[in-house]
């Protein structure tokens, strides 16, 4: 037998991993990220000769239920046409196994990776207005997303706001297959973030998502639960992540209306969330137009400082010209 | 008794593998037998090394103990007690030998080691070899974290050079032996500085052959080390994590 040096196991190790493209129109450029499901490259197409994602099985998991969720994942974005969501162009098994799906390469950044970048809380929302759209399309086709955090949002080189990573996604109508039924065990986070994706199982069925996003009936592993409510908890949780990550001046108090709204998206039951994602973009849009917001009772007080806000230009206008009268008055008498 | 359902491509490997630890505890002797012979083959580099380097032994010492422990494993019934759900069967065997060597001074059990595994070729003269070659320091793997390094590095060697011997002996049945010289000569001994149109020239052949030969010998060497890997393991999570391990270098 030969002796392995250190160097040919580290060149065994990186080219056993690679994807095996033979016999694809594909040519691997380089990899961009890794979850716990599998790992993307960039790579390009040789034919139409553009940069790709390549998303392939992690090679731990070249077969059985994890083939199969990536491969429901391509199907469910296949159905998910929208400008908030990245298309997929191809599926398939490479040459060595591995299920695979390519789909546009989105070059921009992660939102918590942007949200520095973001200095102003109507911008934040505007952005968030953006998720919300892409989610009630999906809710509007039958797919919840069950892992929506900012880890998932990218925000594309012209400001284009996409919702990635449906891995996760539960199928609530019957055109897309829903997953088969598991034995798996317990799964670890792989990717050492601490806002990593979980797998589980519980005496109900698993749990899937992010700690800190996820509801409290998906942490409890209520698979049969789940609806739209489910994802409008994560979105709560996400606009509080968007109205207090790195804002300067983040130490200043949220203002009422839009903490009232987090935490209506955000209760604990889900009979107390708002009933659709719409609600909850409704209530944001009109906080940003100045208007009174359905998850907030004002008090007089509150709606005079909304007025206030609202017709601010106006106010000052009106104050500077009448002081501007005041004091011709008080020179022409003098 | 357990056992794992995945298909081989080419025919040479069985299509269902037997876990070496639902082999060990079959009541059947010869399928103990075999099961133990897979995990030897597996595991016997790493023990004797670790051995040498961690308990400082002699080799002939170290070689009379790496016998003795395989053949206790099995005397002792040893992996009836492992539970896959709390540790690796490589941390596992690892705690196993270090508890073997510190009782090993009972001469008694040195007379009868050796029996269940003999058909097992251990080839311990190599292995002094490559210790030299890795030229490794015994004080350097001194704390508990770097002794579990080693360990673990020496078993996705074994794990490795398995591998690449089955694929040397698939090649050879396959009629595709320039496929395996070509691999031998860009991922085993390359240092890099070879390219695929130097291999493509010193072979007399177009370097689109060389591409096509390097990705079926590394497919077939990922299937081959994934094979061997399942069947060292005793749950599909820990086949899971142990690949991340040996092919990522995750040793989480």
């Amino acid at each position: 037998m030969r002796y392995l040096s250190d160097k040919a196991l580290t060149r065994l190790r990186n080219s056993a991993e690679l994807p095996d493209l033979s016999g694809t129109r594909y040519r691997l450029i380089a990899q961009v990220a890794r979850g716990g499901m599998g790992v993307v490259y960039a790579a390009e197409d040789e034919h139409l000769q553009r940069r790709i994602a390549l998303k392939v099985l992690d090679v731990s998991a070249s077969a059985g239920e994890l083939a199969n969720r990536l491969m429901r994942e391509a199907r469910v974005l296949a159905r998910l046409e929208h400008p908030g969501i990245v298309p997929v162009h191809d599926a398939g098994t490479l040459a060595d196994g591995r299920v695979f799906y390519t789909m546009k390469f989105v070059e921009g950044q992660r939102l918590d990776q942007y949200i520095e970048s973001l200095a102003s809380i109507p911008d934040r929302l505007r952005i968030f207005l953006h998720i919300c759209d892409a989610v009630a399309f999906a809710h509007a086709r039958g797919v919840l997303h069950r892992d929506l955090k900012p880890a998932n949002v990218m925000i594309g080189s012209f400001g284009e706001v996409l919702v990635m990573d449906w891995g996760l996604a539960k199928i609530l109508t019957d055109a897309v297959k829903p997953e088969a039924p598991s034995c798996d065990p317990v799964t670890q986070p792989t990717n050492g973030e601490a806002d990593a994706t979980m797998l589980a199982i519980t005496g109900h069925g698993k749990i899937m998502g992010t700690p800190g996003y996820m509801s409290p009936e998906q942490a409890r592993g209520e698979s049969e639960l789940l609806d739209a409510r489910s994802d409008i908890f994560s979105l709560g949780a996400l606009l509080r992540y968007l109205l207090s990550e790195k804002l300067p001046g983040s130490s200043t108090r949220l203002d009422r209306s839009l903490e009232a709204i987090c935490a209506k998206a955000c209760t604990q039951e889900r009979e107390g969330r708002y009933a659709a994602v719409q609600d909850l973009a409704a209530d944001v849009s009109r906080y940003l137009n100045g208007l009174a917001v359905s998850a907030h009772s004002e008090s007089v007080f509150d709606k005079m400082a909304r007025f206030y806000r609202r017709y601010r230009f106006f106010i000052w206008l009106i104050a500077a010209y009448l002081l501007m009268r005041v004091l011709l008055i008080i020179v022409v008498k003098h | 008794m357990h056992h794992d359902e995945y298909t081989g491509g080419d025919g040479r490997f069985p299509a269902t593998r037997w876990s070496v630890i639902a082999g060990i505890r079959c009541e059947d002797a010869g399928e103990r037998k075999r099961a133990l012979e897979a995990l030897c083959a597996a595991y016997w580099k790493p023990v004797y090394k670790y051995v040498r380097l961690r308990w400082n032994r002699p080799a002939p010492d170290a070689q009379d103990l790496t016998q003795g422990f395989f053949a206790e494993l099995l005397e002792r019934e040893l992996l009836n007690r492992f539970d896959a759900g709390k540790s690796r069967l490589r941390t596992y065997l690892r705690l196993c030998v270090d508890s073997f060597v510190m009782n090993e001074d009972k001469a008694a059990r040195r007379q009868k080691r050796g029996g269940e595994i003999q058909h097992v070729a251990l080839d311990f003269a190599g292995a002094e070899v490559e210790l030299t070659r890795g030229a490794i320091d015994a004080e350097s793997i001194a704390s508990p974290e770097s002794l579990e390094e080693f360990f673990e590095k020496e078993w996705i060697r074994s794990l490795f050079t398995l591998a690449v011997e089955d694929l040397r002996a698939l090649s050879t049945a396959r009629e595709r032996e320039r496929d395996f010289l070509l691999f031998e000569a860009y991922d085993l001994d390359g240092e890099g500085e070879i390219s695929y149109a130097q291999l493509a020239q010193q072979h007399g052949i177009a370097v689109s052959q060389v591409t096509n030969a390097l990705a079926w010998a590394r497919r077939e060497f990922r299937r081959i080390a994934l094979e061997r890997l399942r069947e060292i393991c005793g749950s599909e999570d820990e086949f899971q994590r142990e690949t991340r391990s040996a092919f990522r270098g995750d040793s989480r």
